[in-house]
């Protein structure tokens, strides 16, 4: 056994010793095409810099002598067995290292097409990038596609690597002829590289010392250049953006908080501070900032998981944007032009529905277009009606519902989204701006097939002795309204009134109303049908006509689905409660919010 | 500005708790009763503002030391939690353990640890959950399988663990597609998932094991205290089966001592789960462990 072992993968087993006080880390990613040495420069990177632990160098170099290989650095990163079988990168692993200036995380990123998810993975966690060229091979088609991605995952410092120089005699012409090019094409994409440094991995040239095969080049060596990275400060004076991750009022515990909870993306707001939410419209003001173990505050900046009260009350859900009023705004739309790249191993095809996640907001989507394909192979712009995998597109995409978003050019954080095709996340991509949108049949707007009473609603009234209305008791998720729904019912019935319950399948989770017994993810569906609010608008529309008082349960509802909601049943009365978070444990909690409806219902006499 | 890198962390290890807790119906965090998994639940704390509306699942190998237990119980008491636990009674009973003497390290872990796992989350072997009126477990009425479950793995504990996601898909089986795994950016984390497969979440995998003491000195979290030399200069640095988990030589007594004994950089060239002898069994014990639905 111990003869064919494998060596054991490098274990980073984090700073520590490094950690001294106020030291400052930076993640950065290796990117290139495949076989370019990225694990070659980081593996001597870790030699050179006394960052293994001691005699895992000899005993890689061990390994490969018994089992006659040559020596590989690769092998001190390719931590998984797959990987050494191949001898190539398959993910990104991520090893620390220090220089004298600060501690390093390193995502080694894999070059291989295949693994282009993996390579964006491993790039969007960095701040800045090593993007390593082959000085014999040249400039390859990742070397490109990689170039490209980096300035759309808005990467902007840049250190481009010409390495195995060794295999060019170390020439000055082999080189400038490869950071011309490379130059020449970044240009086009309008990104600028900081450094480009001759190296030979392999030999340890360039990388933490001067080189003396190549006097002529007087520029920094690789660490260097990485030490010159700058940590990018947090951007003053950007608009205030908090998707709503959730609004959580747990009542366990006599808390009676209703807490709206996010990150703080950009800008900084503080109590007293109107706000408006995004897409819905809605406004209020910071009542409180709050915290667990936490030190009391009244203003809170980017980079922040919070929560914060409202003076006024009002009805906002996760998806929303929550932006301060005095403040530029998020914009709303249902039409984007975008650059999109894509991962699926299924084209992005127009005529079929997608979602698209950007923030916490998760809308269905549709191509609508392709202006025209990012090309790394320099054939030229062809045209295609479908984006591939691997392709990179300027398109315009349909909304189901208006999102709230900014373009990319004043804000990264809400400018940003990814794609999901069924089950899995297939491309990731930037928004250029909101377009006009066109006109849609609204779902409701749709003839019935049925024709109704047309005798008015008094007599009716009178006979039965109530005003029709539709409670919805709605709720996110863990939340239980059909509990609370249920048991108003009952407690109608009691007191002799007409009420009758309705229950709506989570309209986050079942757009298409096939959901699947134990998965979440939504099913190909007609673009109309996934309006769940609309078709629980249209049952409750006709109860309501025949004079009855209509509890709905519906878990997931957002803003714009009430709204849906409210023109469908009108003119009759909508009254909107939230089911308890932790309705299901304590069955108080359950009778407190029947004490809430039957007050409410008496208010707009309806009963 | 001195643990400014813990305010980050703290802040990504809540947005994902929240993002996990918006996504799934049907949520585990995983408590081993450690100093991760405790620094975990500390963190849901944060991020659900004193509340923890996660069932709390442990994995009761039967071997775990006994003072882990009673400071399990007491937290859950303390805090409310929902705690819940499941175990591999069958093979206890039958002594396929390697305490019995009957079979391997690797076999017993597969035995009391993953198999246990496996139908504990799915729910085909009962669970037993603590009834916070009377402090006594009571068998669990709910079955349903467990579509997310959050883990408190690090990514610098050892290097398959440095390669995964926040968000990890498992297949029906529990298993690990190291090589496919979902890409993931700009906090946008896969959350969609087939019928009959679940994720895994991990929100301190940005975490190494100084920050999780820092972390713990920070917010003057309760932890167990088995992690401190009492008097014979040894203390556990990684909490496992007490057959199979050996103590380092250490003398820190407390917390802050941990923290300066980590900072010397004296474990630096010996990983952290050292200790536990399982890992050494194959080539890559604790890869092939994982790829099968190990913690
Ligand atoms: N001659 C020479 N060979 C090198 C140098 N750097 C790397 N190599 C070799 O190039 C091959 C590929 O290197 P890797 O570091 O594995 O390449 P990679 O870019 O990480 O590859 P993937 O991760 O699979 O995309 C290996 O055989 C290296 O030994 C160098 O400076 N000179
Ligand atoms: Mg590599």
């Amino acid at each position: 056994m111990e003869s064919t072992r494998i060596p054991t993968p490098f274990a980073p087993t984090g700073i520590p010793g490094s950690k001294v006080e106020g030291r400052i880390r930076m993640n950065i990613v290796i990117v290139g095409h495949v076989d370019h040495g990225k694990s070659t420069v980081v593996g001597r990177l870790l030699a050179d810099t006394g960052s293994l632990p001691d005699g895992k160098l000899e005993s890689v170099r061990a390994f490969c002598e018994r089992n006659s290989r040559p020596f590989e650095y690769a092998f001190l990163l390719d931590a998984l067995k797959d990987e050494q079988a191949q001898g190539i990168t398959i993910d990104t692993a991520r090893t620390f290292f220090k220089s004298a200036k600060r501690d390093y995380i390193i995502i080694d990123a894999p070059g291989h097409i295949e693994f282009l998810k993996n390579m964006v993975t491993g790039a969007a966690r960095a701040e800045a990038a090593v993007l390593v060229i082959d000085a014999k091979e040249g400039i390859r088609e990742n070397s490109k596609r990689h170039g490209y991605l980096l300035a759309m995952l808005g990467i902007k410092q840049i250190t481009v690597v010409v390495n195995k120089m060794d295999l060019v005699n170390y020439s000055k012409e082999a080189f400038e002829d490869i950071r011309d090019e490379y130059i020449a094409f970044l240009a086009r994409i309008g990104a600028t590289p900081r450094f480009f440094i001759p190296i030979s991995a392999f030999n340890g040239e360039n990388l933490i010392t001067p080189s003396d095969k190549m006097p002529w080049f007087k520029g920094h060596h690789l660490l260097g250049a990485m030490d010159a990275f700058e940590k990018e400060p947090p951007k003053a004076n950007q608009p205030f953006r908090m998707p709503i991750q959730d609004v959580y009022k747990f009542t366990s515990l006599n808390d009676d908080r209703r807490i709206v909870s996010g990150r703080v993306e950009s800008g900084s707001a503080k109590v007293g501070d109107p706000v408006v939410f995004l897409p819905s419209g809605k406004k209020s003001r910071i009542a409180s900032i709050e915290g667990f173990h936490a030190l009391p505050r009244t203003e809170v900046g980017a980079g922040v998981s919070i929560g914060f009260t409202l003076a006024e009350q009002i009805y906002v859900g996760r998806g929303e944007v929550m932006v301060k009023a005095s403040e530029v705004q998020a914009e709303v739309s249902r039409r984007l032009r975008i650059n999109l790249f894509w991962m699926g191993k299924k084209p992005f095809n127009p005529g079929k529905t997608y979602y698209l996640k950007l923030g916490t907001a998760k809308v269905p989507c549709r191509l609508e277009k392709i202006n025209y394909l990012i090309d790394a192979s320099e054939s030229g712009g062809q045209t295609k009606s479908a984006v591939e995998r691997h392709d990179v597109a300027d398109c315009v995409i349909e909304l189901s519902k208006p999102l709230a978003f900014d373009p990319i050019a004043r804000l990264e954080s809400t400018g940003r989204f990814v794609i999901v095709d069924q089950y899995e996340i297939a491309g990731g991509g930037i928004v250029r701006e909101a377009l006009p949108e066109e006109v849609h049949v609204a779902a409701s707007g749709k003839p019935s097939l049925l024709s109704r009473s047309t005798l008015g609603g008094e007599a009716r009234a009178r006979l039965l002795n109530q005003k029709p209305a539709l409670v919805i008791i709605s709720g996110g998720p863990g939340r239980n309204p059909n509990l609370a729904a249920k048991a108003l019912e009952t407690k109608l019935i009691g007191l002799g009134k007409h009420a009758f319950y309705l229950g709506l399948e989570d309209a986050q989770e079942s757009e298409s109303l096939q959901t699947s017994e134990s998965g979440n993810a939504k099913i190909e569906s007609g673009w109309e049908a996934e309006v769940p609010a609309a078709i629980l608008g249209q049952a409750a529309s006709l109860l309501l006509d025949a004079g009855l008082v209509v509890v709905a349960a519906a878990k997931g509802l957002d803003s714009e689905d009430i709204k849906t909601l409210e023109n469908l049943v009108k003119p009759h009365a909508l009254l909107q409660l939230e089911a308890p978070a932790d309705a299901e444990e304590a069955t108080g909690t359950t009778a407190g919010l029947v004490e809430e409806a039957l007050g409410k219902l008496r208010g707009m006499g309806s009963i | 500005m001195e643990h400014d890198h813990l305010e980050q962390l703290e802040n990504q290890s809540v947005y994902i708790l929240r993002e996990a807790y918006a996504n799934f119906k049907n949520l585990a965090m995983l408590w081993s009763i450690g100093k991760d998994s405790t620094v975990l639940l500390w963190l849901a704390r944060k991020a659900f503002f004193g509340h923890v509306p996660i069932t709390l699942v442990h994995i009761d190998t039967n071997y775990k030391i006994p003072e882990m237990i009673r400071y399990r119980d007491q937290l859950a008491m303390d805090w409310h939690l929902t705690m819940v636990y499941g175990q591999n009674k069958g093979a206890l009973e039958r002594k396929e353990t390697f305490p019995d003497g009957n079979i391997t390290r690797l076999q017993c872990c597969k035995n009391l640890k993953t198999d246990a796992l496996k139908n504990t989350l799915s729910g085909e072997w009962p669970r037993y959950r603590l009834n916070l009126q009377t402090g006594k477990y009571e068998l669990d009425k709910n079955k349903d399988p467990y579509t997310g479950v959050i883990v408190g793995a690090r990514a610098d504990e050892e290097g398959s663990r440095s390669k995964e996601r926040y968000f990890s898909p498992r297949d029906k089986n529990n298993e690990w597609d190291v090589g496919d795994q979902p890409p993931e950016l700009w906090n946008q984390f896969k959350t969609d998932f087939a019928p009959g497969t679940h994720l895994r979440i991990h929100p301190l995998l940005d975490w190494t094991e100084l920050n999780i003491w820092e972390y713990i000195e920070r917010e003057n979290i309760p932890i167990t205290d088995l992690y401190f030399d009492k008097g014979t200069g040894k203390r556990y640095r990684s909490l496992g089966c007490y057959p199979c988990t050996t103590p380092v030589e250490s003398t820190s007594k407390n917390v802050a001592e941990i923290v300066a004994e980590l900072k010397t950089g004296k474990f630096v060239n010996i990983a952290e789960r050292s200790g536990r002898a399982q890992d050494k069994e194959d080539g890559g014990g604790l890869e092939t462990l994982r790829r099968d639905g190990y913690m």
